[in-house]
């Protein structure tokens, strides 16, 4: 038995086989060969099974995941089929009579190693892409299995070194019973993944992870960040137990979302979810779901050509306030930046995007860009509880001059005849400490705050938020942010503004004591997360919350806040 | 033999996008069609391969140069340009 602890992720319990995903490496043979012509005939028959499964990814990605990660497979089919690099190939078989496998391994590797040497960031994530096909071609030469996750035929649990999204598209999600990395933060790209699909997730394992051998019957525990391998008899009994519980207690849960989440002594809090398309919002509702706490507009934006017009934005909206009816729904205007390329946009190359020209900073700059988005939010308006949220606010000076635009874009839209509702409510994500510091002055400018607790903390702690070695410093319960959340919430609620959050911490059953007691107004999270959180607050009292936030807030760091929250659970 | 020189305004150059609808718009003629750089001149690639125009670095305010060999040549070099100077529109 072999049991390691990781970072929580995505809570819930698994059971089941390890399915083990890595780039399989593939060694290339070099040796001479008598017959070209049936040299390159095999290389031309690896080609078209490489295009038919990269085709298969494309449109099981576009149903399953999002246009954007579907893009990446259409890039590969090009790279595929690209006539320099055929030419490379046929000539090293043809001339030097090399065989096809070490020509295509050369051609592949001529190629990847000059986008990486040009010292641009787009060109060396191409060449990522380039020696990704290079190696799909090279093991269906060999022979060998497609090993990436959508060869996964059986219900299993995944284990690998990180995932990326083009790693997670992949994936056939009727046989992922649950995630186990060795790197990766509680705010990576797995742990949101395992969130928005309901699955649990332990991250940040180690690299004792990976010696672990596909097949072996692994358990894991999200909540506890507990992994375990061959398990003995005891630990198997003991996870039974705890999953049959917990699938008991999620179904029930589930049954009762429906209502809202009231504490013991009588205080309803709004529990909303986070959507990123008009899809999530169907599910949030089945999630119990009191209305979208963040609609993310940047699935509008990405991996296309031209920005969306305001027709088709409008479309967009429309289909989410239409799902939402008369809930609320805050709409987060566009947040990009120099971790994201928008081929219409120069958004240029910074050595740190988090810091970066990004979000209201830009938008700010492309008022006319920026007012496209306010118009088609504003004639999506009128029926619904449609509510604006810019992000990345810093000054007031900001605030002032998105609300500008905002009446501008307001005026055009009755200039030109179409209805919008009398009021909106405008309110400001509050995720840098600026923002948080001056939180009094914010707000007689706006009708709410949107804590984003996973920006806040990493600008709190200075700590990129994706880096494992850093993950300590990931936690949003350390008492430097829980002070500052606990000032927005004192400051909002003077002004008679009501505060929610948005970050991974409001779906954390260990945070929500916390943020119940500091007064928050509204929780919204990933959907799935939803019925386990009503149950989580229906379980407190307002008084004990009020009680345990006002205590936490002198400890020491994240873990100390979290053992107390533990050890007072009612 | 037809030439002609364009200067790129698109925002990335030719990377991303951009550079995957200059090789389709060069993929649908016959003619043999070559560009280079001349802001970094020197390499001649295939316009019809996408990894051989990804190599060349081309950047927004970057000139290329195209040649067309083949019965379309004046048709597809008049076409590129036309692609390149309505910025992909």
């Amino acid at each position: 038995m072999i049991k390691l602890k990781g970072i929580p992720a995505s809570n819930g319990i698994a059971s089941g086989p390890a399915y083990i995903f890595h780039h399989t490496e593939v060694g290339v043979k070099r040796e001479t060969i008598s017959d070209p012509s049936a040299e390159l005939a095999r290389l031309e028959i690896a080609r078209n099974t490489a295009r038919d499964q990269l085709k298969a990814l494309k449109k099981k990605t576009e149903t399953e995941a999002s246009a954007e990660e579907a893009a990446i497979f259409e890039a590969h089919m090009m790279f595929l089929d690209d006539p320099s690099l055929l030419e490379i190939v046929a000539d090293a078989v043809q001339t030097q009579h090399l065989n096809v496998e070490a020509a295509w391994f050369d051609g592949i590797e001529t190629f990847a190693q000059q986008m990486e040497m040009m010292g641009d960031e787009y060109l060396s994530a191409r060449a990522a892409d380039i020696r990704d096909v290079g190696k799909r071609v090279l093991r269906i030469l060999g022979g060998k299995d497609d090993t990436d996750l959508s060869g996964l035929a059986a219900p299993s649990i995944i284990l690998a070194q990180d995932l990326t999204p083009s790693d997670t598209a992949r994936l056939d999600k009727r046989y992922v019973l649950g995630f186990a990395t060795a790197e990766g933060g509680p705010t990576s790209h797995t742990a949101i993944l395992a969130k928005a699909l309901g699955l649990p997730a332990v991250v940040g394992c180690g690299s004792a992870l990976l010696e672990i051998s596909a097949g072996t019957e692994i358990l894991i525990h999200g909540s506890q960040g507990e992994l375990v391998a061959s398990p003995d008899e005891a630990t198997k009994k003991r996870y039974e137990q705890l999953t049959g519980e917990a699938s008991r207690v999620a179904e029930l849960e589930l049954k009762s979302s429906g209502d809202h989440a009231i504490t013991k002594d009588g205080r309803q809090v709004e529990i909303v979810a986070n959507v990123g398309s008009p899809n999530d919002a169907v599910s949030a509702l089945k999630y119990g779901a009191e209305g979208i706490g963040l609609l993310r507009t940047e699935f509008l934006y990405l991996e296309r050509a031209t920005a969306p017009s305001e027709e088709e934005q409008l479309e967009a909206y429309n289909a989410v306030l239409n799902v939402m009816g008369e809930r609320p729904v805050v709409v987060r205007t566009l947040d990009v930046g120099g971790d994201k390329q928008l081929d219409y946009l120069d958004l240029g190359k910074e050595a740190n995007p988090f810091l970066g020209w990004r979000a209201i900073r830009m938008c700010l700059d492309r008022p006319d860009f920026f007012k496209t988005q306010l118009r088609a939010l504003l004639r999506a308006s009128p029926g619904h509880d449609l509510r604006i949220m810019f992000p990345m606010i810093a000054t007031l000076d900001e605030v002032r001059r998105s609300k500008a635009l905002l009446a501008e874009a307001r005026q055009e839209v009755l200039a030109a005849g179409h209805p919008v509702a009398d009021k909106i409510q405008v309110g400001i994500m509050v995720e840098i400490p600026a923002a948080a510091q001056m939180a009094d002055l914010f707000a007689k400018e706006v009708d709410f705050f949107s804590v984003g607790t996973n920006d806040l903390t990493q600008y709190t702690m200075a700590a990129e938020r994706t880096s494992e070695k850093m993950a300590y410093l990931a936690d949003p319960c350390h008492p430097a942010v829980v002070r500052q959340i606990k000032r927005v919430i004192e400051e909002g609620h003077k002004a008679g503004i009501w505060i929610g959050v948005c970050g991974e911490m409001a779906g954390d059953p260990e945070a929500a004591p916390i943020l119940l007691g500091l007064g928050l107004d509204e929780f919204s999270l990933a959907a799935p997360g939803i019925p386990h959180l009503k149950a989580v607050l229906r379980e407190w009292s307002y008084r004990d919350a009020q009680k345990i936030a006002a205590e936490i807030i002198n400890l020491e760091n994240g873990q100390a806040v979290r053992e107390h929250v533990r050890n007072h659970k009612p | 033999m037809e030439r002609g020189m364009v200067k790129v305004i698109n925002e990335v150059g030719l990377h991303a996008r951009p550079a995957a609808l200059f090789v389709a718009k060069a993929a649908s003629f016959k003619s043999d069609i070559r560009i280079q750089n001349t802001t970094k001149p020197g390499k001649w690639v295939n316009a019809k391969s996408v990894l051989g125009v990804l190599t060349l670095g081309v950047e927004k305010d970057h000139e290329i140069e195209i040649t067309a060999e083949g019965e379309d040549e004046v048709e597809a070099v008049r076409q590129i340009i036309a692609l390149i100077e309505n910025d992909f529109a």
